[in-house]
């Protein structure tokens, strides 16, 4: 019943962007054809931003005891390493996924369900990877820039990529217990926001458009992801 | 520790850190010299110059309390003596203003440059400040020594996850003389590719002049911060 109701409104997102892909305003940048409507969904993303998930994140990171928010911080981060792990696997990087099993099964057993990273320490590092990665490393191209509304920047293969991301990771499909599952999505959304509060004054000090900025700087930052740092040259210098 | 014993040791910091100052600067004066005596066989590799500058700041950061509180004044005179004659800054400029670069006149190039140094120093002073506590990995360089422009890889480890930090560097012209930085990458982000695209903006709304009153502008309301 519920994932009848998710493929709907895939749907009707697909339908919107395929609608709106008519509208392209004239000097629009390539990798950014549906910028007005994007452009739209960012600024909801914002004020919605400013008015809810903001202050509540501000008020988790003064009110809450630092070792509370690390051990939280660290137990979402294990339940992303399992997906990861399983994501190093698909892209073929036996050292990875070793490295990364280790982590799961070290910090899970030793570390009190996540809570503790005894890992990093053990020179388990981690590595984050998603299915949109995966789809990447495989060839599929990125289509699209994309804000999604709520978790704003991706692009068409990793929106895709995202749905298989909630719908698969195996630590949240097997909770059926309801409130608690989306506690947990609320705490995970939370530590997020937490984690990006100090990435945002240096975006405010360097953007003049933050739109354009975070399109870019995302951009970049997942084509040289996928590249395991060495994407194709595309520097014109001068 | 009692009042008189923090009196001593602020005393001593004060006085000896001119003193260790003017050493480092001598004994990069000698390494200076070294390297121009050595001429072509002792080139340093691209590499080993970024693992130089590297340790180099931390220890400075780490001697200096002024630099580690973020202190505007005294990290923009460190980036001006230690950092800038490192960069090709004008080639750093040039690149992110675009092709309007070359119509612009030489104040507004000059005023261009000016902005935009202030306008890094302003964002990337407070990392400065934090680099005493992290560990800088400059990874093995690929590609051929006889290359005019390389490309060094580093990552910077703290508490966090690593954080991935390349640069691109040119060869200076000459015999030993080096090498200079002209794009820095921060986590797959290159630097001057993203300024350039917030310029280009600017640039064909309102001219190279608005760029730059855009930039004088936005100087002033990181100051006030």
């Amino acid at each position: 019943m519920a994932k009848k109701h998710d493929l709907t409104r895939l749907g009707l997102l697909l339908g919107a962007l395929l609608f709106s892909g008519c509208a392209t305003s004239i000097d629009a940048n390539p990798k950014d054809p549906w910028e007005p409507m994007n452009r739209q969904v960012f600024k909801i993303n914002d004020s919605v931003d400013k008015a809810v998930v903001k202050p509540v994140a501000v008020a988790y990171k003064d009110y809450t005891p630092d070792l509370a928010q690390k051990g939280i911080n660290n137990f979402f981060g294990n339940l992303r390493d399992v997906w990861s792990t399983v994501n190093s696997a698909l892209q073929l990087k036996p050292t990875q996924t070793v490295e990364m099993t280790g982590r799961v099964i070290v910090n899970t057993t030793v570390g009190v369900l996540g809570f503790i990273d005894v890992a990093t320490p053990l020179k388990l590092e981690k590595h984050k990877e998603d299915f949109g990665k995966t789809l990447g490393y495989w060839g599929m191209p990125s289509g699209p820039y994309l804000v999604l509304p709520f978790f704003g920047p991706s692009t068409l293969r990793d929106a895709s990529g995202f749905v298989v991301d909630a719908k698969l990771n195996p630590t949240y499909h097997d909770i059926t217990n309801v409130p608690l599952r989306n506690t947990l999505y609320v705490i995970n959304a939370i530590d997020i926001r937490k984690g990006l509060l100090s990435v945002e004054d240096s975006l405010n000090a360097i953007a003049f458009d933050n739109y354009s900025f975070i399109r870019d700087a995302y951009l970049q930052r997942r084509l040289y992801e996928i590249y395991d740092g060495n994407p194709p040259d595309t520097e014109d210098s001068e | 520790m009692k009042a008189w014993k923090m009196k001593l040791v602020a005393f001593l910091k004060l006085t000896l850190r001119p003193l260790l100052v003017s050493s480092i600067g001598a004994f990069i004066g000698v390494l200076a010299l070294s390297f121009s005596l050595s001429a072509n066989a002792g080139d340093e590799a691209p590499d080993e110059f970024i693992k130089r500058l590297s340790t180099e700041l931390q220890e400075l950061v780490k001697n200096d309390p002024s630099l580690k509180a973020g202190d505007l004044q005294r990290t923009s005179a460190v980036v001006d003596a230690r950092i800038m004659p490192h960069l090709n800054f004008q080639r750093m400029t040039a690149s992110a203003v675009g092709p309007a670069w070359r119509s612009a006149t030489p104040e507004q190039q000059t005023k261009l440059s000016t902005e935009f140094k202030t306008l890094l120093i302003r964002t990337y002073a407070g990392a400065l400040s934090q680099v005493t506590d992290l560990t800088i990995n400059v990874k093995p360089l690929r590609g051929s020594p006889d290359d005019k422009e390389v490309l060094v890889r580093s990552e910077i480890k703290g508490k966090g996850e690593p954080i991935e930090l390349d640069y691109r560097l040119e060869k200076t012209p000459g015999n030993g003389s080096g090498w200079k930085i002209y794009n820095l990458n921060v986590l797959g982000v290159w630097l001057v590719e993203t300024y350039r695209s917030q310029f280009s903006q600017e640039i064909n709304a309102k001219g190279i002049d608005g760029l730059i009153a855009t930039l004088v502008e936005r100087n002033k309301t990181n100051a006030k911060k």
